[in-house]
Parts: structure tokens; sequence; C-alpha cells
């Protein structure tokens, strides 16, 4: 072995030593990764040269030339490409806060409805998990796009609801509010509501903590909340004027819609992480020692109480980390939009942008640093919240 | 009731007290066992009878197996029109390969089967040799599919349909497992500049959707290689879909391997033991066998996302139903196209699934011995 | 760090198996022996595969004439279907030589795309098509309506210019393909389909019954469809100019599909005829081609007047009127530049 001292090669003895070894493999490591940067980005430079273009990114304060069907900032065809990208950012974030939510609603009750002592629901949950989430997610956005299209009526025959409310092939149409001034007296009179519960809540851990009485703070809770708003806005004259849809020509103008592709993406979007989400708190669950529950009802807590106080706070800590990384898998899968016309952020600055104006690189930078700033932003609010909740616990 | 007399410790079982057995006991504890669970079963009864019958009878009852075109299908009833896949099966399964060389997938397929058997189900007869083989399978493979030494030669743009999605599923699978075991020593690796390295691969590659790395793949990879080079895009989609694999199975393994307890490797530094053999030798068994269920579920992602390809234009089974359905022939079948392809994807991850689950019980009872 | 990139620039070129191109595009394709020529996903009459998977179409027989020209048959062209959105692309990426596949020339593309267009071969312009039962009859009625349009395309720019002109609301609807565009137009996501007319006359002849739809009278736009190749290579971008040109001259001089090899054979009265057949001058050699490339490019399809009545005019269903797309001579805008 060339392990003895005795060796007469210095390069062989350097490299038996481990600092001296391991010095070694990350220069070569490093100058390595440099080189194939370094050749990559020659090649860039050249290809674009012999094809004569440049990178630059002015294009993005030209009048995009287009029009987008869904905007919620000021939009036309005249705005320019970055107006463009953060339409379609919002749009990229709609959908994902929407699907976030309905996904998160979706998935408890499948995760509890999993742990059901009744057979039936408990079946249908497990049905239902295992086939949605065993389908590709571009299959169920494709799939609800197509029975959007081709099972509503046409905006002729929509079904509706009190007339205010159409449902046809273009979508959701419902009104939208007209807030007259004092309608911000009842936005006022909610804000003070809520303080108050926040407050009363406060005061009721308190009084709890001190003398063990207890209040029933949610019932109470929900009846200021509600209530005080409620009969302000009757009293004020119900302050807000809405604007219903009507059928004019071809489609309902006035009010709003909530276009097929929107509601096929959410939809398809939420079902598919809902699965996920399902199994991840039916394991958040079982994960709670069936001791803590006994424990919990030996002290004399209800079964609300144990389910608050005890069993909850251990399973989230169990139940946030893969929790994220679905939020995160759905802001991604949200990009599966160009599917069906959606315009999210791919559709907009990384499609047609993209085609009308050539700039592919630009683009898809935009594109590619856009994702992977959701990810970092989502992951790093997951987890401080993580952190947040064992710090509590312990 | 007689009253014989036994001796102690031969009397037969008696039968379980009559009010915990019996069809009606059971419906009594597992749906009517309080007044909230009775409500709740007539709601999910009213959900299932609302449902059930009239999608039963749409895909089967009142469904067309026959037929030309969708008139035809509509003529035989309301249901489904599955002459449409009926027609189609051939393009759905082999894509636009050439007809008379079809005989090359299915040979490939069988081999993959025998392939699979050997990998997955240990108690296979002399296993060292059908494992050698399952390792020169993907060469034999690929000269299979495209040709090449004496077969004639079928260009990639021509791979389509279930057999396309078993390419980049089988390749994807195959590769992104090393590669993300690689990736996830790198990530704990003692040496700054290639952990830094690891991190930074693994974390652009789960902070992007796949769909960007696709389109990056297809539209500006070129941009990126020697001036003049070009090379196939199913080739680009396969690196990019194993690269992207590999990502994710590298954080499923560094779960498995921050599980090792750290006594492991330093009894392995106490015998002596270098870097690589005490990875090979002592860590990663442990590792990999802990990650199982998360491994599977990557497959089962990657297998997955194969249907993204139909976005840059490959031809999968969607790609194909879709550019199926602009025949006026056959206008507005989507739903039935759609329902055929959940139908293959489900079979293949179930089945996946269910064998991590044979995998991780088996695993289990292992422990225990 | 050269010797490095070197070695790694000779194992990703082995690696990959990958052909190099030397500069020009013509050595490339007599290299490879094959054409690569990019045309639409599937646009009848332009560009499909018929049921055997042949390509067939107007736009088809360009690459054809093309290949026939440069490599002496017709047949040895690889075509490759393109989106909308990923044409330019591929054409820039050098993943194919020349594009066939009804773009429109425009200044933007011609300059900051980086391509150089080839003759017009089609003269087209944007219109809509609308279910016959709605009763429109003017695109100015179409205020509010829901419209398909194909993304990447210059459609989606005049349709946002045409409704801000005249002032009237409209809802995008952007699609990727045609066919999406087809089977969304006819489940009803959308009133109106818009594209070139010949697109439009195309997607109308798939309905089961075509005149449940009716095509508007006005027209939007300019859109002069023509081929493209990369910018930077004039001989190549020569190459598919004269093709182009010589298919239109041919119908001009009365050259066809039946008379061209006849007239080609020996030198006869017309000095027009000869200088393009290579009877007469070195016309060929002038593009880096041998004497014969436009006699083999008119045989493979017939002139431009025979390409278009069997692919879109009166032989095929689309069954489109020659219009601005007859001769100069026959009252339409179709004018070659001499090969003098």
């Amino acid at each position: 072995m060339s392990f003895t001292s005795t060796s007469p090669n210095v390069l062989l003895r350097a490299w038996n030593n481990k600092e001296t070894r391991s010095v070694i493999i990350q220069i070569l490591a490093i100058a390595l990764i440099m080189a194939c940067f370094a050749y990559i980005i020659r090649n860039a430079v050249i290809n674009l040269e012999t094809i004569g273009k440049d990178i630059n990114f002015n294009f993005l304060w030209q009048p995009a030339s287009y029009d987008i069907n869904q905007y919620l900032i000021e939009y036309n065809s005249r705005s320019s490409h970055f107006t463009a990208f953060i339409v379609g950012l919002i749009n990229t974030l709609l959908i994902a806060v929407a699907g976030i939510v309905l996904a998160t609603i979706a998935g408890f009750l499948l995760g509890v409805m999993r742990l059901s002592n009744n057979w039936l629901t408990q079946k249908i949950a497990y049905v239902y998990i295992e086939f949605v989430r065993n389908v590709p997610v571009l299959l169920w956005i494709l799939l609800v796009h197509g029975l959007i299209i081709h099972s509503l009526p046409r905006p002729k025959d929509s079904y509706q609801l009190a007339d205010t409310f159409f449902l046809n092939n273009r979508g959701l149409h419902s009104p939208t509010p007209d807030f007259q001034p004092w309608f911000w007296g009842v936005v006022g009179l909610l804000t003070a509501s809520i303080v108050f519960a926040w407050w009363f809540k406060r005061y009721a851990n308190r009084v709890q903590q001190q003398t063990g009485n207890t209040y029933p703070v949610f019932w109470i809770n929900c009846a200021v909340i509600v209530i005080i708003p409620s009969l302000a806005y009757w009293l004020l004259g119900s302050p807000i004027e809405w604007k219903i849809p009507s059928l004019q020509g071809f489609n309902f103008k006035g009010g709003m819609v909530v276009r097929p592709e929107f509601i096929a993406l959410w939809l398809a979007l939420s079902m598919y992480t809902a699965a996920f989400i399902g199994e991840i708190v039916r394991a958040g669950i079982m994960a709670v020692n069936h001791g803590q529950t006994e424990a919990a009802y030996a002290l004399g807590l209800n079964s609300t109480r144990t389910l608050n106080l005890v069993v909850i706070p251990q399973a989230l800590r169990v139940i946030v980390p893969p929790l994220t990384s679905q939020y995160l898998n759905l802001t991604k899968n949200s990009s599966l939009a160009i599917a069906i016309g959606y315009m999210d952020i791919v559709a907009t600055i990384g499609g047609i942008s993209l085609n009308q104006t050539g700039r592919e690189m630009e683009c898809m930078l935009i594109v590619l640093l856009t994702y992977l700033t959701f990810s970092l932003l989502i992951s790093s609010v997951m987890n401080w919240y993580n952190n947040h909740i064992k710090l509590v616990d312990r | 009731m007689s009253n014989k007399l036994y001796v102690p410790g031969t009397h037969p079982d008696l039968p379980p007290p009559s009010n915990t057995v019996g069809v009606i006991n059971w419906l009594k504890t597992n749906l009517f066992s309080s007044p909230t669970n009775t409500f709740v079963t007539l709601v999910c009864l009213l959900f299932l009878t609302q449902l059930l019958p009239p999608m039963f009878n749409w895909l089967f009852i009142d469904a067309a197996y026959g037929g030309n075109s969708r008139q035809e299908c509509v003529a035989q009833g309301s249901g489904a029109c599955w002459a449409f896949i009926s027609e189609r099966l051939n393009l759905f399964v082999y894509g636009f390969y050439p007809i008379e060389e079809r005989w090359r997938i299915n040979l490939a397929f069988c081999l993959l089967l025998v392939t699979l058997a050997a990998v997955l189900w240990d108690r296979i007869p002399a296993r060292k040799y059908f494992l050698a083989y399952a390792c020169i399978f993907p060469f034999i493979a690929t000269w299979l599919l495209i040709g090449g030494l004496g077969l004639t030669e079928v260009p990639t743009s021509d791979f389509g349909g279930l057999m396309l999605t078993l390419v980049i599923g089988v390749t994807g699978i195959s590769f992104s497992l090393p590669l993300g075991v690689l990736l996830a020593l790198g990530r704990q690796s003692e040496l700054p500049i290639i952990r830094v390295f690891c991190i930074s691969f693994i974390e652009f590659m789960r902070g992007v959707p796949l769909i960007t790395l696709l389109f990056v793949a297809s539209n500006m990879l070129s941009y990126f290689l020697p001036p003049g080079t070009n090379f196939d895009l199913l080739l680009r989609v396969l690196i990019m879909v194993t690269l992207f694999a590999s990502a994710y199975m590298a954080e499923v393994i560094r779960g498995g391997l921050q599980a090792i307890p750290k006594g492991q490797i330093e009894a392995a530094d106490s015998l002596g033991l270098k870097y690589w053999s005490t990875m090979r030798l002592i860590i990663l068994p442990q590792a990999l066998k802990i990650s199982i269920p998360g491994i599977v579920n990557t497959f089962i992602g990657l297998y997955k996302d194969t249907t993204l390809v139909i976005i840059i234009g490959l031809m999968d089974p969607l790609g194909i139903g879709r550019a199926s359905l602009a025949d006026p022939a056959w206008l507005g079948l989507s739903i039935e196209v759609y329902i055929f392809v959940a139908i293959f994807f489900f079979l293949c991850c179930f089945s996946m699934s269910r064998y991590s689950l044979y995998l991780e019980d088996k695993l289990v009872t292992e422990h225990k011995h | 760090m050269k010797l490095v990139n070197n070695v790694i620039a000779g194992m990703a070129v082995s690696a990959l198996a990958a052909t190099v191109a030397q500069a020009s595009t013509l050595e490339d394709v007599k290299a490879a022996g094959e054409l690569k020529c990019v045309v639409s996903t599937g646009l009848a009459g332009f560009a499909t595969p018929n049921a055997d998977g042949k390509w067939e179409g107007f736009d088809v027989e360009f690459c054809r004439a093309v290949a026939a020209a440069v490599l002496g048959d017709g047949e040895k062209v690889k075509f490759i279907p393109a989106t909308t959105k990923n044409r330019f692309t591929v054409l820039n990426s050098g993943e194919g030589d020349i594009l066939f596949r009804n773009t429109t020339e425009t200044m933007s593309r011609d300059t900051d795309l980086k391509l150089t267009f080839l003759p017009v071969n089609y003269y087209d312009g944007q219109g809509f098509m609308v279910p016959t039962a709605l009763g429109v009859t003017s695109a100015k009625d179409l205020d509010g309506a829901s419209i398909c349009i194909q993304t990447g395309t210059t459609t989606e720019l005049n349709l946002a210019d045409f409704f801000r002109k005249n002032g009237i609301s409209y809802e995008p609807v952007p699609i990727e393909t045609n066919e999406e565009a087809f089977a969304n137009y006819s489940g009803g996501r959308c009133d109106v389909y818009t594209t070139d007319a010949s697109g439009l006359a195309a997607t109308r002849i798939k309905f089961d019954n075509p005149s449940d739809h009716v095509i508007l009278s006005e027209i939007i736009s300019k859109e002069p469809l023509g081929g493209a190749v990369r910018h930077g290579d004039d001989q190549w971008a020569d190459i598919g100019k004269w093709v182009v040109n010589a298919l239109i001259n041919a119908e001009e001089l009365g050259i066809n599909q039946s008379n061209v090899q006849d007239l080609a054979a020996a030198s006869g009265d017309n000095p027009s005829v000869n200088r393009l057949l290579g009877t007469e001058g070195e016309f060929g050699a002038m593009i880096g081609l041998d004497s014969q490339w436009a006699t083999r490019a008119i045989a493979q399809g017939g002139n431009y007047g025979e390409i278009f009545e069997r692919n879109i005019g009166s032989d095929s269903p689309l069954n489109i009127a020659r219009g601005l797309n007859a001769l100069w001579t026959n009252g339409g805008i179709l004018y070659a530049a001499p090969a003098r």
C-alpha cells in the first residue's frame, strides 16, 4: 500500500491526507463547474451572435398589443409587456390562493372522513383519494374543462339562480356590488366587532386561567360578528347596490364573471391537492398517541376541548411540513393553466409575449425567477410557522 | 341445550354473543351508531344514489362500443362513445411507430415485464442472473426501439401513445434513483463547495414547475449547446425529466440518510472503512430501505408528470387523443379520451402504490425478526 | 481553461451524437440528405398528414419543391410539425432548415425575430367565422362576443387593434392549436373563430354541415403568407426565394408538371423558359445548385397554379378562389421577379 511514509510519490501522499484531498477535490469540482458554466455561456453568446440577437429587457416597456381576458388591474392592448406580466402574476397568485384555500378545506374534510367511524364515509373518502391522486393533474384539468365546455348550456339557456346568478359554458356570472357611502360605516362596525371578539377571547382566557370559569366564547363572538353588522346594514337601508348581469347580445353584461378556465383550473387543482392533504391530515391525527386523548378525558376535558387543545396542536406539528410542499406543488401545478388557456404568468409573459417578441431567454428567465421566488417565500413562511408552533408547544 | 359434561379444557367454543354478529349488527355499529352517524350515512347514500347510477349508465349501459363515426355512436345510445377509443386503440398504444415494426415494441414490453419481475420479486429463481439482465435491459430496449445494427431506424418523432409514456417513465425512474442518491450524498457532504452546488441544484429544480423546464428543453437548450449542435427532442425531454425527478429523489433519500444514527458512521470509521465503502455497505442500504415509500411516491409523481410532454408537442396518449379529436367524424368526444387515459394512469400508479405498501409491510416484519 | 473547454466540447459532441453544422445550411442539408421543413401541426389543405401518415398540402408542396431542387428528390423531406408558438424557435435553433407554415411576413419578424422571408406564396387576410344562426353580417356587430384566437399569431394582435379602433369590446379566448380552437368553437365556448381566411375555409369544411357557419366578408388585416429561413445565410435564402419564384414564373410561362421535362430537354424559342429550365445561362450555379434545379422543382408538384388548385383551390374540398392569388396577368397580385 502506498500508505507508508516511504512512498516516493509526493502527490500520492498528499492524496492520502484527508484535508489535502478534500481541498483538491473541491478545487477540481469548482473548476469543473466553472468550466461548464463558462462553456454554456460561451455557446449562448456565440449562438446569439450568429443569429444577431442580444439579451435586452427593453421590450418590457413596449406595448403588449394583445388582449387578456382576465385582468384584476387596469390592462388593455396598449399596456406594456411588463403590465401583462403583472396581470399574469396576479392571475397566478389568484389561482394559487383560491386553490390553497379550497384544497385545505376539502383536504381536512377528507382526512376526517377517512378516520370517521362511519364505514360509508370512510370508504367514500378512500375511493376518492386513491382515484384522484393516481391520475395526473393535467388530466383532471382537461377533464373538468371539457365537462364545463361540453355539458353546461350556452348563454341563452343558462342555469340561473333567482335571476342574479347565471351559469353557462362561458362561466359563472354573478352580480357585483356597488358600494354606497354608508356602506363604509358597516365595514367600520364589522372591524369594531372583530376587535371586540378578539379582546373578549383574551378576556375569557384570562378569566378561565384565574377562576376556571368558562364562557361560550365561540357562540358569543359569532353572534357579535354576524348580528351587529347585519343589523347596521339593514338599518342603514342596505347601502350596496348590486349590478346584476343580463344577457345582451352574445354574452352577459354587467356583474362579474368567473371564467370556465378559472373554474376548471381551480376545481381540478384543489380536488387533486385535497386528496394528498387528506392523507397528510389522516397521518397527522393518527400520529397523536391515543394516550393523549385518554389523558385529556381523564383530566375532564370535553371532546371539543380535547380536540382543540390536545390533538390538533400536536397533529399540526406533523401536518405542517408536508402541507407546505403540497401548497408549493399546487402553485407550481397552476402553470398547467396554459393547457386550457387561463392567462397566468406562463401564458402571458412566458407565452404570448415570448412569442410576439421572440425574446425567449429574457421571458423564460423572468418566469423561472418568479416561480423560484414563490417557492422560497412559501417555504420560508412555512418554516417560520413551523418553528413558531414548535416553540409555543414545548 | 344439552347438559353434557365436558372434561375441563375440552368445551367447544361458544358462538359470539348474538348482539355482535350479523349484518344488522354490523350496520348498527358501522353506519347507525348515533343520530349524527345515521344522518351522515343517509346523506352519503343519497349522494351515491344520485351519482352512481347515471355514471354507470353513461359509462356502460348507454355506451356505444362499435361504429365508425360519432353519428353512429349517438344512434346506439346516449352514453359514452367507446367506439372512438377502440378504433384508435393502436394509435393510443403505439403512436406513429411504423406498423410493420410494432413487434419491436411488443418484444421490448415483454422484456420489460421480465425485468420488472426480477427487480420487484425477490423469490424468483436464479435472481442474480435476472438482475444482471436487468442492468443490460435499457440498452436492449433502446436498440429495439430506435433501431440500427440490423433493425430499421425509427425516428423518435414517431414515438407516441402509451409506449412513449412508458419510455419516459421507465427511463426517468431508472436514472433518477442513482442520480438522486449522489445528490443526497452531495448535500450531506463535508466538502462545502459540493454541498452548496448540490443544494442549489436541488432547490432550483424543486422550485420551478416541470413545464417551464420542458419549455427550456424544447425551445432554448440549443442556445447553450455548441453552435450547430442539435440533438433529439425526446432525449432532451428525458434528460430534463430525469434531472427534475432526481432532485425530488435526493430530498427523499436525504430524509432516509438523516434517520441513520451517527453511531453507524462512527462504527464504520472505526473499522477503517473509507467513505464510499461506508456509504455502500453500511449507510445506503439502511437509508434506502427507510425511504422506500417516499421513493415510490416520487416514481408515481414522475410517471404522472409524463403527461406534461403534450405541452411541448410530444404525442403521449393525451396528445394522441387531443389530435384525434380534431377528426370531424369524432368531434366533441374529449371526455371519453380523458377517461380512457385516466384509467390507464390509475392502473399503473395504483399498482405502484400497492407495491410500495407491500414492501413496507415486508420490511417491517423483517425488522421484527 | 481553454483545454478544459475543448475537452468538454469534444465529450459533449461525441456523447450526444450530434451533427455539427458547417456555416452553410445548403451543405448541411446535402450532408444530411434530407430537408427539415417546419410545417403546421395540421391545417387542412396546407399541411396535414393523411391516413398513411404522408404529409400533404399547399405548404408541404413548397417543402417538396425545395427538396427536389436541392436534393433531387421531393420525398427527402423531414416534416417538423410546429405550433404557432414554437415555430420560430424551432427554425432559429436549427431544428428546421426552412419554414413553410402559413406564416405572415411582418417587419418585426423579419428583423427582430431574425428571420429572412421568402417571397409571398399566399396573400391572405384575417377573417371571422360565426354560426349562421347568429345572423351576424358584419364584424362590427360582434360587440361583447367571445372570440377564439390562436395564440402566438399576428391574428391576436390584429384583433386587439381592430376592436380597439372600432371601440367595441370582446372576450379573447386564447387557444394553442387549430384543432383545439375548432373543438372550443364547435363546443360553444366562443361565438366567433378568427384566423386567416384560408384557415377559416379549411376549418369550415370540417363541419358536417359547413353551411351552418358563415365566414364574414370583412377582412381586417393584410396577411402575406410566405416561407422563411434563418437570418444570415443569404445563399440558402436565395435558394428558397428562387424556388418559390420559379413555381410562380412557371405558371406565367405556361410550364406545368406534364410539359416541364419536354421543355427542359432542349432549348426552345422562349428565352425566359430556357433560362428558368437551365437550357440557357448558368442560373443554377448562381445559387449553388445545378442547372436542372427549377425543372425538378416544377416536376415535383407542378407550377404554382397546379399546386394551388390541387390543395386548396377548385380541385380540393376547400374550394378557395384564386382572388388575390391569381397571376398579375389575370387580375391578381402574384408577380414574381424574373429569372434573368
